[in-house]
Formats: C-alpha cells, structure tokens, sequence
C-alpha cells in the first residue's frame, strides 16, 4: 500500500514539471511564430500611436525573459489573460468551448470503445476468417481516410441525400438560445431542462461529427484489441482452461479479455485525450464550436492568450487523464500493486 | 429477466420516435427568420468605435444609423442617414448637422444631439483601430467637448482644426466607425474610463433596423427587429451561422436549413446560377488585390521592370479561370464604386513587351526574387498563375505560402520583394485607399505611418504632397479630377500592380428577396430582405 502511494506521489508530482515544461515550450513557440500579436489587436490599419500603446498593454515592449516571467506568475494566480478575438477571458472562453469538445469527444470515445472492442475480440477470436479480414479491412478504412473527405461524404449522404440527419452545428435554428446553458453540455442541459425535443436535437447534431471521430478511433482500438487478444488466446492458461473445458464465451471475455484490459485502458484513455484536444477538421466541417476551432482560429490571429491558455488546458487534460489511465492500471493489474 | 428478445424488443423500441426525429432535424427556417450562413470568426468585438473587421462592420451597419450614408443604389451620393440638413462655414472649419425628428433607438427613445456627440467624443477618447477616421480632422480627448458639440437637442456643430472638404468629413462620417449610440444606455453600462466598451462588445445600443440579441464568438449572431425604427425591416428575426466550410454552406443552403449562403465558392456560385431556385446577388467590393514590388530590391526598384511584371499578368486569364465570381479585373487604387474611382485598364498580356522591358532594364534573362502571398484559396492559386506568368518572361519566384497575417507582418517589416496581397478600404472618401497607395510622409525605418507606399519602400515626396493636396480640396470636382489623375500616375509608376477588385457573392433561395451588398461592408443591408 505504502508503494502504491509513493508511485502514485511520484506521478502526481510529475503533472507541474509536465505543465511548466508545456509552459515554456508554447510560449517560446508563441514568440517565434512570424505573426506580430499587435495585429490582432488592433489590425492592420492602425495609426502608429494606437500600435506602440497596444505592445506596451501586451508587455511586448520588455525583454522575453521578463515578458515569460510575468506569464509564468500570471498563470500561478490563474490569471490566462484576456482573448483578443473573443474578448472575453481565456477561462470564459476555454468555459465555453471546451463542452462542445467534451460531448463530441464523449461521445465518439463510448461508440468506440464499445464497438472497437468488440470488433477487436470478433477478429481475434475468428482469425483468418472473413470476419476478420473484414475488421481489418474496416479499420485500414477508418487509419487512412482523411476526416474531412469523410466528413463531407457523411454531409452529402446522410444530411443532403437521404436527409436522415441534421447538417452542421450544435443545434437546429428552432432551439437556438432556447436551452439555459448550465453545463455547457447541450444534451445534459436539455434533459435537466426536461426539454426533450431539443434534447433529441442535440443528440441528431452530435452523431455525424462524433460518428465519424468515433471511426477514427474505433479503428485503432479495434486493432490494439485484435493483437492484445491474439496475445492472450496463444496463452498457456487459456489452452488449460480449453482443456477443463470451459465455455468459449467464459475463456474469452472472463480470462483473456480481462488481460487485455489492463493495457487497453492505457489505450482508451490516450485516444479519449486525444479527442480532447478538439478534432479541427471535424469541427470545421460541422461548424462545432469546439477546442480545436478556437486555437486554430486563435492561432492564425496571433491571439497568443488564447492559444498559450488553451494549449496549457489541452495539457493539463492529457496529464490528468494519463495519470487515471496509470491509477486504473495499477488498480486492475494484481502484479502493479 | 434480460433474453435475446428483450433485448432486440428494447433496441426497436429505442428507435420507434427515428422518422418523427428526422422530420423535426429537418424543419425549414421558420416564416419571419431568415438564417445566413457565414464565416463569422473574424469578429472581435460588436462596439462600432472599435471594429474594423468585415463582418463587425456589416452588422453595425445594420444596428446602427450614422449622420450622413450613401444608398447602395448611388454609393457615391450623400444622403442624410439621422442628419435631416448640414452646413459648412465659410472657412471649412464648423459643420454644423440638424438631426431628422423622431428617429428612435431600440429602447424608444429619441435620437438626441447630446447622442450624437456622445458617440462621436466615446470614439476619439477610446482611441481604438478605426479612431483615426475621426480623429483625422484634429479631435483629441483634450478638445473634444469643444470640437464636438450639441447645441439644442437637434443640433450638433463639428469643428476640425484645419479647413476640411465638406465631402471629406462626410464619408469619414459616414464610416461604421461614425454609428451613433444611445447615450443613456451606454453611459449606464461604463465601468471606470471604458465609455461602455466592454458592455458593446456584445450588445447594442443603437437606431438602426435591428438590434443585436446575441453573439457567440465562432457559432452565431442573432439579431432582432427594432420596432422603434423609423423604418422597421421587413423580417422579424436574423440568424448568421458561422459555417466555415463553403460546401457545407453549399449542402444546408440545398436543404433548405439556409436561407442564404456568404461565402460560396467560384465553381459552387456557377453551379447555382443556372438553377431557378436560387436568386445571385452579387456587389463589387472595395476590396483590392495587388502584387507589392518592394523597392528595397534594387532589380524592382527599377520602373522598366515593374512596368514589364505589370504587362506579364493575365488579368483577363486569370479572372475567367480562377475566380469568374469572386473578382473582377481592375487596375487602378480606387475600387470601383468609390468616389474618383479610375475604370481604365492600361495593362494586359503582352510577353513581348515585357521581356523588352526587362532587356532594357539589363535583365533579359529575367531574374530571382522571392514571393509572399497568403495560402488560403482563392489566392493561392492565383499566386500560382502568377509564377507562370512571371517565369513566361523569365523572373523565377520563390514562391513562398503563408498564413495572411505572416504575409501581413512580413510585408509590414519590408521583408518581401514579390507579395500578393489584399487591401480593403477603411471609409467611403478615396483618400482612404490614396493615402494607403500614394503617400509615404517618411521612409525612414521608424516611420510613424507605415502606409502601403511605404511597406514597399516607394519614397514618393512629390506624389505624397499632391495627395495631401487633394484631401485639402474643397471643391468636389476638382477633387475627383485630382484623384483621377493621380491614379493614372500611379498605375504607370507604382511598385503596385492593382489586379483584380473582390466581388461579394451571396446566393439565396428563390423565396428571398431584398438583400443588398454594399461596396463597404457596412452597406450591406438586412433592412429590405424577405421570404416570399
């Protein structure tokens, strides 16, 4: 027990190092990036006096180490400054934006675990077969299609041709503005408004963009899950328990699969992160307010606020959740403890 | 007990509402909402003493009413807007405006002259980007409770520190920048010296046909009829969807989940013009692209060179190849549709000729430089029919891609030598874009005012000194006739070859009708458009 915390402090203590680290590297980018921030404050037309007080206000006027130290105090009280394309501050911002993302992402990450596992142990279990010439075959698809031609099929097919789902956006025009936002979460907030046509709304707008990340990265745990189990059924216990003879159901999910859990969580959680760091393109083509939209945009503005602030939020989410990926590892494997 | 078939019951049953789900998903827009899609993420800020982007600036002029405008119909007309009459004194120095009666704000109340230069003195104290269209005539924080008067509830007096054309102070005042705000409102929402900036940002406060309901940075804007405008528009409700993605615009607009789409492409405009079910408005912008020669590189330096990259261009190529919809060819500093603006075009495909120029110039086999140019489409690709154009007489181009602000900074710090570049003017008087093409006061490396003249290092004393002069002028026609003449010195001599004029396309469905686009991108007016 006294190891398990210990190793437990040690990670934990990794997180500010990580974070500094990620600190310094975006900042320094962030200086180096051949875009003048003024000129996302005051844009190209303005006079030379409203340019020089707008580097002053920026800090832009000190020297780069003072210029990080002050960001680096600033940070250390929570402060991530103010966005020049939203105006708001970078919280408010990352308050708004980052729900859209987390639904999106939470919602592809559970089609795909539940889908990419099971296809996973279905290969595995038939190898050779056509099924598992077809999963892997579905997964090649799912690695090499680029999202966006992806993204634009789906539009043409499913919004414009069959007319089975909603086009681009959070919601449709009808619930616009209609939903109190509490959590920022439009399918949590309709349903503890008990508004549940909007509700539905939601759910249609989030199932083409989440749908197509949740192919993305159902593919790869689909494919990890495959090897791992392939790994487990060469086993020698699972020949013994073949020879006790259990059921093929019990061998495969009670022993083999429970195996390969230990390090397919490492692996869901990795690709979850990952899809929280807002899909751009993906959110490009549906017009979903996410993450990825706004660094993006923030980033070809030169709003280093925002970019510093988010890229900061984007890493502290990959640190958090790598670190519950090593507490459920540790928990689920007996040999870690 | 969970079976097989409880299960598969349960799943059925899970998907029993799907039809009446999709027919809700698919609900045309509502009768007396008209929803636009558009890319809006280029919006800052909603204050109109502080916006300068293309999409801020459309919507101010839809909130907001200014002293003067100039209908869409006629742009280069003054009209009164809130201001019924106006007078200049004898000594071009007091303007003195008498307010229409009965023009009312959002909130019912009166259009006031203390409104009037509340809103104009809020602009010279703020200072922000678009301030120096006012500030220009001598107001300063200082001054300005003398220089910016009301003298009875329907009159405002202007006084500029130097003699000033009347048509001058008009179209700068006829600038998003000159929108009038309601003093009440705004003051009650100030916090410390900010004149309610930070409260404007996202709401509004003025007489135009609608007000602002919402703003959701990169999602939407909503907008609402004033039902207290003198003349209220003909749809209740504006929805603006930023929808980034042009086929994705393409395919809600085919839907029906749009009414009209901003941003289309060439190909996709083409497409739809044959099609009766959708109307095309299109509306020359004042929006100028251009290949900047920086004279720093001694070889552009040299004027039989820049007149050979002149004649190298296929302009009329180019404009029917890349973007039949999205520009027009023009050659001259003044966009059309702006005041004195030039309609020649000296220049078009001669390789001959140019490569005698480049001969003359000592450089028959042409040479190297490099070539900025923003990467996005179209002007990528129109970039990249300019490097054969170019190497057709022999000048082989670095090509070098960047995101527009890069080119921006670059070109701003005279790093370039080939840049193609856009230019969209700042207020309704040609002195807007003559000062950008043709004055550069001080070519030093620390100039205050790093025109565009400038940015290219063309040193211009003479050409500078007849700009000023023209801005200086107060009779209209001789004005006019000055900037003419300066424009076809310009298109001869300049490190600029003025290419192609931005046309805005929007493309409605057939049950739309009224939508203006304006030549400034505060003309674009909501208040006519309707369904049926």
């Amino acid at each position: 027990m006294k190891a398990r915390l210990g190793a437990l402090a040690a990670t934990a203590a990794s997180i500010p190092i990580t974070l500094l680290g990620l600190a310094v590297v975006t900042f320094f980018i962030g200086r180096v990036v051949p875009i003048d921030p003024v000129l996302a404050v005051v844009g190209d037309r303005a006079p030379a006096d409203v340019v020089e007080r707008a580097r002053i206000e920026l800090g832009l006027d000190q020297p780069l180490l003072v210029q990080f130290w002050r960001y680096l105090t600033d940070i250390l009280t929570g402060n991530l400054g103010r966005s020049v394309m939203t105006s708001n501050t970078v919280w408010e911002d990352i308050a708004r934006f980052f729900p859209a993302t987390f639904e999106l992402a939470t919602f592809a990450i559970l089609v795909a675990a539940i889908l990419g596992i099971g296809l996973g142990v279905l290969a595995a279990t038939r190898q050779g077969s056509w099924a598992d010439q077809a999963v892997r075959v579905f997964c090649l698809a799912g690695h090499s299609l680029p999202v966006f031609v992806l993204g634009l099929i789906s539009l043409l097919v499913f919004y414009a041709w069959l007319g089975w789902l909603p086009g681009p956006g959070r919601q449709g025009i009808v619930y616009q503005d209609m939903v109190e936002p509490i959590t920022g979460l439009l399918t949590l907030d309709a349903a503890l408004a008990n508004d549940w046509p909007a509700f539905w709304d939601a759910v249609l707008h989030l199932i083409q963009p989440a749908g197509i990340l949740a192919f993305f990265s159902l593919a790869y745990i689909a494919r990890m899950t495959r090897a791992f189990m392939l790994a487990e059924l060469r086993s020698e216990y699972v020949t013994t328990a073949r020879a006790k003879g259990l059921s093929s159901t019990r061998i495969v999910w009670r022993h083999a699969f429970r195996n390969t859990l230990v390090p397919l969580v490492t692996v869901i959680f990795l690709t979850y992160a990952g899809l929280l760091e807002g899909a751009v393109l993906t959110e490009t083509i549906f017009a979903w307010p996410g993450l990825g939209q706004y660094l993006t945009v923030s980033l070809l503005n030169a709003d280093m606020n925002a970019v510093l602030g988010a890229t900061l939020v984007v890493g502290l989410i990959y640190v958090v959740l790598n670190l519950l990926a090593d507490l459920l590892y540790r928990l689920m494997d007996p040999r870690t403890r | 007990m969970t079976t097989r078939r409880n299960l598969l019951a349960a799943s059925g049953a899970a998907f029993l509402p799907w039809d009446s789900l999709i027919r809700a998903a698919h609900a045309q827009t509502p009768p007396g909402v008209i929803v636009m899609a558009k890319q809006i993420d280029d919006i800052i800020t909603l204050d109109p003493a502080e916006s300068f982007e293309y999409t801020a600036q459309e919507i101010a002029g839809n909130v907001y009413q200014k002293l003067v405008t100039t209908p869409n119909d006629e742009p280069s007309r003054l009209t009164g807007d809130l201001a019924e009459s106006w007078t200049a004194s004898e000594d071009a120095k007091t303007f003195t405006f008498r307010l229409k009666p009965g023009q009312k704000f959002s909130s019912g109340r009166e259009v006031t002259a203390e409104d009037v230069a509340y809103s104009l003195q809020r602009v010279v104290a703020l200072n922000k980007s678009p301030a120096f269209i006012i500030n220009q005539f001598g107001f300063t924080k200082d001054n300005m409770a003398q220089t910016i008067r009301a003298t009875d509830p329907r009159t405002v007096v202007l006084t500029t520190a130097e003699p000033t054309a009347t048509s001058f102070l008009l179209y700068c005042l006829s600038a998003g920048v000159g929108s009038i705000v309601e003093k009440a409102t705004v003051s009650g929402r100030a916090q410390g010296e900010d004149w309610g900036n930070a409260w404007l940002k996202g709401n509004s406060a003025g007489s135009g046909p609608y007000s602002i309901v919402s703003w959701r940075a990169s999602e939407a804007v909503t907008l609402q009829a004033n039902a207290n405008s003198a003349t209220p528009p003909a749809t209740r409700r504006i929805i603006m969807r930023h929808v980034a993605d042009p086929s994705a615009q393409l395919l809600g607009l085919q839907r029906g989940d749009y009414d009209l789409a901003r941003n289309l492409a060439s190909d996709q405009i083409k497409t739809l013009s044959g099609d009766r079910s959708y109307t095309v408005v299109s509306q020359r912008k004042a929006s100028l692209l251009y290949v900047a020669m920086n004279q720093k590189n001694p070889i552009l330096a040299k004027l039989q060179v820049r007149q050979a990259i002149k004649m190298a261009i296929d302009y009329e190529g180019i404009q029917r190849n890349i973007v039949p919809n999205n520009y027009a060819v023009h050659q001259a500093f003044l966009p059309e549709g702006l005041p004195g603006a030039l309609t020649e075009k000296p220049f078009k495909l001669d390789v001959a000729a140019a490569k005698r120029l480049l001969a003359e110039a000592g450089h028959p086999d042409g040479f190297e430089c490099s070539f900025d140019f923003f990467s996005g489409a179209p002007v990528g690709d129109i970039a990249q029919a300019l490097q054969a154009n170019l190497a057709a007489i022999g000048i082989r181009p670095r090509m070098l891609p960047g995101e527009m602000r890069a080119v921006i900074t670059k070109t701003r710090a005279r790093q370039h030598d080939l840049a193609l570049l856009r230019w969209g003017s700042d207020y309704f008087d040609p002195h807007s874009n003559a000062e950008a093409f043709s004055m550069n006061p001080d070519n030093g490396e620390d100039a205050r005012n790093k025109t565009l003249a400038w940015r290219s290092s063309w040193n211009i004393p003479e050409l500078t000194a007849r700009t000023l002069a023209a801005v200086k002028e107060t009779d209209t026609a001789k004005r006019v006739a000055m900037y003419e003449a300066l424009q076809r010195e310009h298109q001869q001599t300049s490190p600029f070859a003025v290419m192609l004029q931005e046309l805005e396309t929007a493309v409605m469905r057939n049950s739309l009708r009224g939508m203006q686009i304006g030549v400034l991108s505060d003309r674009t007016s909501y208040a006519t458009v309707a369904k049926g």
